[in-house]
């Protein structure tokens, strides 16, 4: 990362807090801006939260373990959530899964690509069990999902990635 | 008015279902439940039938009428499940548990009948944390109570324990999985006290004591703690705060230590240097209040969280090294004749202690080798054999043996308050109070207690604290300005050391008290209670140090303090990580700025943005400065503190960090 990224995350991290008004009972808002920040919540900046809100790094670690939302270790910029809700299960999500994770290039317990481009997740329920299997890829809902119809929009996301990559570089 | 089983029982005040039941003689199990925490409702042992509902009996408020049953088939079978539950997720080495026999859940399951356990055995595969030198956590024991938890965050005001993850993952352990060494632990061993298993244990010493005692050419010396007379006859069935001293004296001879000393008489030690200094700071004006330091907990606790009072502890040691310190210093010339090396066992009620001797204070001169808690002591003795209650009472060795009640009351909450204000009224010649001798206002069980005294015309104002949590509060009482005392004496434990983390583990709630009680007794009865006093106290004066508060009494019986980390670990990267493109054959500056509370709030962040923004605004600093956050570079009390190309620089200000900066780049 460059100086100008780092100190754009740390300089938001004192936001954050400021906003929260460096109030213990804002940790779980404060801890989902700040992963929004950093893809993760990285131990040393939960160690700083702590001595900010003057509690117990322990408490801060217990909630930030206790929610599923929450990651400790660094997530793709795009997350992939597939659904394995009952709903999805019985209707093939695992099938779903397995095709994301091919085009992705991502073997059995690896859930963040290399480049750090995408993470994918297994979920209980999204809520939309009527639309089953449910995949959600950022914040867009994607229903009634099948490995052929994942394995298309999986690379028109990649081919999106690779000319806003470009874009970047000029 | 409540049926119990049949039984009608009247309401009083009852705070929950548990307490009325147990008012009619039914003593239902329980794990998560004690007394003096918050209740949880985790264990769901107590559940019982209230009317024809479950509910669990201690987070249930009794109600007029109820009608509840304890003992019906589905309770009992519930009971048994919840058992059977926890003892397949529980690693069941119980012949070689540091627990076997005071264990709770193997109790419980003896009393409920349990005969196998329907469900798999879990894998135990979670490691042991031996990190800490007086605590050992064992994840693969833990029942997931919470006690320690609550005992650490409620009583004790530390948080260190808390649970993590969730579900079947779900565990109780220090922030970040990091070993106990290595956060903000006072090793108080309260969470020992309370866990109903051998999830956490005392760390074991006695194999290193053994070997002490079998090597040829060692000259072993124990000295005694006052706590451990009231309390380790438990260990041996005799009843709780009976008084065992001279047992202990015969049982450690038995056992082949060639001296046997009193810490007692080194806390008749401490109360006459701790009052010279009090005496000290009357005359010149302070610095208020003097804080008591015998505590290891307490002293480790204000090195990591208030570490502006450092000044205020009474620079004396704690009675176990200053005895360690006196038997090595002065007294070797006599005792090494054999030609043999002194080592100093001591046998402790605490588990701080054992961390107390590996302080970076006492690592050359090494005041004491070893410690032993009172529980370790009893399986040592257990161990050997010896018939304690027959044993016939000993003495305690000279030079170091003869005491006085003021010493002996160190082993209780108020003991080491009263003992100073014993001396005091000896140094100050007041007749009046050396013939009173007790000083009523400092005794109690309270977690504050204040007195004021006036001796000889000098009004003095006294705290005394038991339990950390509570010494928390009174800090930040005295940081406000709303609190104002000459002496406030700390023991980090409820009750002080009568209740120490190294005890004998005991379900009763009484236990405590009874020992207090003793302690006391045992001082009412004696005829030397001024430690000024002591015979022994007075010669050692004579023979090796002069005068209280001589420069050989400072060498000899004084110490330091100093800040302390809480939390080892990474620190926050601020600059990327183009440095070594840029460098330009120009060295690096490394720039941690500490962001440790002490430093945070004095202002560490308005550095940072200083420093932030002068590397931004300046294209030959991009990748030349290497930017940090850090925590704790234990300068706490010297302002925002930063460590500069591995060099410490104190002091650092919005206003002079630039220049600090700059110094830094032309050295580089």
């Amino acid at each position: 990362m460059t100086t100008e990224e780092v100190q754009r995350k740390f300089t938001k991290l004192n936001e954050i807090l400021d906003k929260h008004e460096h109030k213990p009972s804002n940790l779980v808002a404060i801890l989902q801006d700040v992963q929004a920040e950093y893809r993760y919540l990285p131990e040393e900046v939960m160690s700083y939260i702590a001595t900010d809100l003057q509690i117990p790094a322990s408490t801060v670690f217990g909630v930030a373990t206790f929610y599923a939302q929450f990651s400790l270790r660094p997530k793709g910029k795009t997350i992939i959530r597939v659904c394995n809700g009952t709903a999805c299960h019985v209707r093939g999500s695992q099938n779903v899964r397995y095709a994301i994770m091919q085009k992705l290039g991502l073997k059995e317990g690896q859930d963040t690509t290399d480049d750090m481009q995408f993470t994918v997740e297994t979920v209980s329920c999204l809520g939309a069990c009527g639309l089953a299997p449910v995949v959600m890829i950022g914040d867009e809902v994607y229903g009634q999902t099948t490995p052929e119809t994942m394995q298309v929009i999986m690379d028109q996301l990649l081919a999106k990635g690779r000319k806003s990559d470009d874009q970047d570089h000029q | 008015m409540i049926t119990v089983d049949g039984v009608q029982v009247k309401l009083d005040g009852e705070k929950n279902l548990l307490e009325v039941i147990s008012k009619a003689g039914i003593n239902l199990p329980t794990f998560c439940y004690l007394s003096e925490l918050s209740v949880y409702g985790a264990c769901r042992m107590c559940m019982v039938d209230a009317d024809g509902h479950l509910v669990p009996a201690c987070s249930t408020p009794p109600v007029d009428g109820m009608n509840i049953k304890t003992n019906t088939d589905r309770i009992r079978k519930i009971r048994r499940t919840i058992i059977e539950l926890l003892l397949a997720n529980h690693d069941r080495e119980c012949t070689s548990c540091e627990r076997n026999g005071s264990c709770k859940l193997q109790a419980i399951a003896y009393q409920l009948g349990i005969d196998k356990v329907r469900f798999p055995q879990a894998t135990m595969e979670s490691p042991v944390d031996a990190s800490s030198p007086s605590i050992v956590r064992n994840p693969n024991k833990c029942i997931l109570c919470g006690d320690c938890v609550r005992m650490c965050r409620e009583v004790q005001g530390m948080g260190v324990l808390d649970f993590q993850f969730r579900g079947s993952k779900a565990a109780v352990g220090p922030a970040f999985c990091k070993p106990l060494a290595e956060v903000d632990c006072t090793n108080c061993g309260q969470c020992v006290q309370v866990c109903p298993t051998g999830a956490l244990s005392v760390k074991n010493d006695v194999p290193e004591v053994w070997a002490v005692l079998s090597e040829p050419d060692t000259f072993p010396v124990i000295q005694v703690a006052p706590a451990v007379r009231v309390a380790l006859g438990e260990a041996f069935g005799l009843g709780k705060g009976k008084e065992v001293t001279g047992k202990i004296a015969a049982a450690l001879r038995r056992l082949g230590f060639k001296r046997v000393f009193d810490t007692v008489f080194s806390a008749d030690l401490t109360a006459v240097e701790e009052t010279h200094e009090l005496l000290g700071r009357l005359k010149d004006g302070g610095p208020f209040p003097l804080f008591t330091s015998c505590c290891p907990a307490w002293v480790k606790m204000l090195e990591m969280h208030y570490r502006e009072y450092l000044g205020n502890l009474s620079s004396c040691m704690s009675p176990q090294q200053m005895l360690g310190s006196l038997i090595k210093n002065c007294l070797c010339e006599d005792v090494s004749r054999e030609g043999k090396k002194v080592v100093v066992v001591s046998a402790m009620p605490c588990t701080a202690k054992k961390f107390e001797i590996r302080r970076a204070q006492f690592e050359e001169s090494k005041p004491v080798d070893l410690v032993l808690t009172t529980s370790e002591l009893a399986r040592m003795i257990k161990e050997a054999g010896i018939d304690f209650e027959a044993l016939e009472e000993a003495e305690f060795d000279e030079p170091f043996g003869t005491i006085t009640g003021g010493g002996l009351l160190f082993g209780a909450t108020g003991g080491v308050a009263e003992a100073v204000l014993r001396t005091a009224a000896v140094m100050l010649a007041d007749e009046d109070a050396m013939k009173k001798i007790v000083f009523d206002e400092v005794r109690g069980l309270e977690g504050i207690r204040e007195a004021e005294v006036t001796l000889a015309g000098n009004k003095l104002k006294v705290c005394i604290v038991n339990g950390l949590g509570n010494a928390r509060k009174l800090l930040e009482q005295i940081k406000r300005g709303e609190k104002h005392y000459h002496v406030v004496e700390v023991m980090a434990c409820p009750g002080g050391c009568a209740g120490g983390g190294g005890q004998p583990i005991s379900q009763d709630p009484c236990v405590k008290k009874a020992r207090i009680s003793k302690i006391i007794g045992i001082d009412s009865a004696m005829k030397l209670r001024l430690p000024p006093e002591n015979p022994a106290v007075k010669e050692t004066y004579r023979r090796w140090l002069g005068e209280p508060g001589s420069q050989r009494a400072h060498e000899c019986l004084h110490t330091w303090y100093g800040p302390r980390k809480r939390i080892a670990g990474e620190s926050i990267a601020i600059t990327g990580d183009e440095t070594a493109k840029l460098s330009k054959g120009l060295k690096p500056v490394d720039v941690e700025v500490c962001v440790g509370t002490g430093c945070y709030l004095k202002g560490s962040y308005d550095v940072l943005k200083k420093l932030m923004e002068n590397v931004n605004s300046n294209p030959d600093l991009v990748g030349r400065v290497n930017l940090k956050a850090t925590f704790c570079l234990e300068h706490c009390d010297q302002g925002v503190s930063a460590r500069i190309n591995g060099k410490i620089v104190v002091g650092i200000t919005p206003e002079n960090v630039l220049e600090v900066l700059g110094k830094a780049l032309k050295e580089a």
